[in-house]
């Protein structure tokens, strides 16, 4: 088993970067934020998961990526998407259900996809996603190139039987697949510790010889740089590698969630101790990287792209009616 | 600028609810995250966060009252040194739009669902003229692979023993000599993981031939085959699908018991996104497998193990495939129309021979694939002899059978003079005794019996 690496406590990181970070986790905040309000309207419906506190980890693992690499997720997927890209008014507009959306209105919250940005989904079974992802990652080994694909799964699925199955096949046939579990610490409203009694999700990878490390989730810089690890073992044709990265989202785990299983004040330290953005913020300020006058630009021009995207989320029309019947089949070339 | 908070919807399912306590008071600054107050939903009590920063200016809803809609406004957010302004000068709460609530005006009122085959096309396979070779089904499926395979790189075969073994049915015998180990992989006996891996594939722009042992171990892996490959071009508006075929044995084989004799064919035929295939002749395998390795969407091919050693003459052609959606007459006939794919056409033939001696000319339709289901084929048929009998050896509840009757019975009920039958397995599980199984299959008496039946003899 790979000794556990922790990120170095000075990180090599400039200006720019760091303010990269902070602008793109401000816009997932600020955009989920945003999404709550939408759907308190009755503007989005069903089921809508917010990516609040989990920042960082997209954030931190998107910088570790290149151009034609893949993602592919779960249901929580708004972070992920704004975090490769994708644009936030084809996201809001997909939340509403509207034609300007990413699926044309037909998929929501729970299933958009983007072939420009490489993003394959938005899969609302639990743990489908991972299969999927080494999947992904086998097209790109079979072709011969050497793209990664990064494959994020909750703590929740890190129990399901597929991912086992996933990480035998990935290993036997040295899939440049990353593993992201991000650990958020509640599968729906149960703890980590009321379903497994293994402390260590990484390490379950080692019974199928795929390293891994945890890592520290609510910080970007420590996210980038495993991530950076993780990329480079997999584009060496190493096989897979597994990030169990510890986050914390603040929200509900859907809208309707009484969110009775744990403390206000456990939420709150975490907010107050621990926030990923205001961890950059803190950086930024110390290090005289950007001023307070600074941060409030980022915040209202962050504050504008949302707005933007609400209003065309709103905006936009409903889906024609013949929409129902298309994207059935693919038409077959004659 | 004052901000109004409104009542919030806290569930897909909620319009009222009660405003169980207010955590601020007025004069209080908030800001985002900060817990306002608590509201009781149909479902649960929940805590309801500030959304923007502010003081809180003014409470509109007191706490403790029932029965508060949905985006009422409750309290109103000002900033610094801002007079809450005058009750009813405020912008009228944002009404939910269209988007949530409103019922769409007009739906298409019936379901089309099913992909629209071409009207009833009957041309032959082959031209008269050309050479015929006698083909087992398993060589005929064998070589529809290899030759698809030597014709596209992307296409690749993945399964339980397909490889080194050659396929525990010997279907991908000589392939990996052929096509090496890249193309053609065994996979450790993970049904669920390896539909989703070739699934992913697909995804990523590969076309993969995904062989499961029997369809019967698919069930660990259904969930990939609809959710994932059958909704993703659907739910990605059109970005993104699965060009795939799964395939293997399907139905039942000679006593292995009930967990190994299932047949999916009516299971599948549901589902919107997949393509279904079920041959029965070699040349049926081979040409209809051609056309799934090349068909841009997700098809299931259900072959038939007491069919692979089944000899049939398939042309000698260089690309040899037949179009789905084209049903095939085997026999032609005036007295009664009997419809039937895969297997169920050795009890249909059979039937239709006993019947001709008896002076009753059946026509026999082998459907080939049910979905798309020429449906033409089988009114065309229906309007000349006025009755129809189904055969498949699946159970009779929700059967192929059974849509077929209902669509015969919406679209040529004024031509049928007998009800339609549908002979199928008995609702049973299958069992092992041989006396037992072979009664728990439709026999070829009983399809015989039926078409005496419809035709009143």
């Amino acid at each position: 088993m790979p000794p556990k690496k922790k990120a170095a406590a000075k990180p090599n990181v400039s200006a720019e970067e760091l303010l990269g970070h902070y602008r793109e986790m401000l816009l997932i905040r600020r955009f989920e934020e945003k999404a709550g309000q939408l759907y308190g309207m009755g503007l989005i419906g069903g089921f809508c998961h917010l990516y609040i506190g989990q920042e960082a980890v997209v954030v931190g693992l998107e910088a570790a990526a290149e151009e034609g690499d893949k993602r592919v997720t779960s249901y929580r997927d708004h972070g992920h998407m704004l975090a490769c890209g994708m644009d936030p008014k084809g996201i809001m507009a997909e939340l509403t259900g509207r034609e300007g959306g990413f699926s044309k209105g037909k998929g929501g919250s729970m299933h958009m996809f983007s072939k420009e940005k490489h993003f394959y989904g938005g899969h609302g079974i639990v743990a489908a996603q991972v299969p999927l992802g080494a999947g992904l990652a086998f097209a790109d080994k079979y072709k011969g190139n050497d793209r990664v694909t990064f494959t994020y799964f909750g703590d929740g699925a890190a129990n399901q039987g597929q991912v086992y199955e996933t990480y035998n096949m990935a290993e036997l046939w040295d899939l440049p697949v990353v593993f992201v579990i991000e650990n958020n610490q509640y599968a729906m409203g149960t703890s980590v510790k009321r379903s497994t009694k293994s402390p260590s999700l990484w390490e379950r990878g080692a019974a199928y010889g795929i390293p891994g490390e945890e890592v520290d989730g609510m910080n970007v810089l420590a996210v980038k740089e495993a991530g950076e690890r993780a990329v480079a073992h997999c584009r060496a044709g190493k096989g897979p590698y597994i990030l169990e990265v510890k986050t914390y989202r603040y929200r509900g785990h859907s809208m309707s969630d009484p969110a009775k299983y744990r403390t206000r004040e456990e939420v709150q330290k975490m907010r107050d101790e621990r926030d990923p953005i205001e961890q950059v913020r803190e950086m930024l300020l110390t290090g005289k990287h950007a001023s307070e006058d600074d941060l409030k630009a980022i915040d209202k021009e962050i504050k504008a792209i949302v707005n933007e995207a609400a209003e065309f989320s709103k905006e936009s029309p409903e889906p024609a009616l013949e929409e129902l019947w298309t994207d059935i089949y693919a038409e077959v070339e004659a | 600028m004052a901000t109004e908070i409104l009542m919030p919807a806290l569930s897909p399912t909620m319009e009222e609810g009660t405003l169980a306590r207010w955590l601020v008071k007025e004069g209080d600054t908030v800001s985002s995250g900060d817990i306002m107050a608590e509201i009781e939903t149909d479902k649960a009590t929940m805590e309801f966060e500030a959304v923007d920063e502010g003081i809180v200016g003014k409470i509109v809803v007191a706490e403790g009252t029932e029965g508060v809609k949905v985006n009422n406004v409750i309290a109103i957010l000002v900033e610094e040194g801002e007079d809450v302004p005058a009750e009813g000068a405020s912008s009228a709460p944002a009404a939910a739009s269209t988007g949530g609530t409103a019922a769409p005006t007009s739906a298409p009122a019936t379901a089309a669902a099913a992909p629209a085959a071409p009207a009833a096309d009957a041309t032959p396979d082959w031209d008269a003229d050309v050479e015929l070779k006698p083909t087992t089904v398993r060589e005929a499926l064998r070589d529809a692979m290899a030759e698809e395979m030597r014709r596209d790189e992307d296409v690749f075969l993945m399964g339980e023993e397909v490889a080194e073994y050659q396929g525990a049915y010997k279907i991908s015998q000589g392939l990996l000599d052929e096509f090496g180990a890249k193309r053609v992989i065994d996979t450790p006996i993970t049904e669920h993981g390896f539909a989703g891996i070739g699934t992913g594939a697909a995804f990523g722009g590969l076309k993969p031939i995904v062989e499961f042992m029997t369809f019967n171990f698919a069930m660990q892996a259904i969930d990939h085959i609809i959710n994932s490959a059958a909704k993703t071009l659907y739910m990605s508006g059109g970005q993104m699908g699965a060009p795939m075929v799964f395939r293997g044995p399907n139905g039942a084989a000679a006593r292995v018991g009930a967990q190994h004799s299932q047949d999916y064919a009516a299971w599948y035929m549901q589902i919107p996104g997949l393509k279904v295939v079920m041959p029965y002749s070699a040349a049926d395998a081979k040409g209809l497998m051609k056309t799934a390795i090349r068909d841009p969407n997700p098809v299931i091919f259900l072959e038939n193990e007491i069919l692979y050693g089944k000899s049939f003459d398939v042309p000698v052609v260089d690309d040899f495939t037949i179009p789905f959606g084209k049903a095939k007459i085997e026999r032609a006939g005036d007295d009664v129309t009997i419809v039937s794919f895969g297997i169920g056409m050795t009890y249909a033939l059979a039937a239709a021979e006993k019947l001709a001696e008896d002076g009753i000319n059946a026509e026999v339709i082998n459907l080939r694939t049910l979905r798309p289901m020429d449906t033409e084929t089988i009114l065309v048929s229906v309007r000349k002899t006025n009755r129809c009998v189904t055969v498949e050896e699946g159970w009779p509840q929700g059967s192929v059978g059974n849509y077929i009757s209902s669509m015969i019975m919406q679209q040529a009920f004024d031509y049928l003079d007998a009800p339609v039958i549908n002979c199928t397995g008995k609702d049973v599980p299958m069992p092992y005794a041989a006396n037992l199984e072979k009664h728990a299959l439709v026999t070829t008496d009983e399809v015989v019996d039926a078409c005496k039946q419809v035709t009143y003899r």
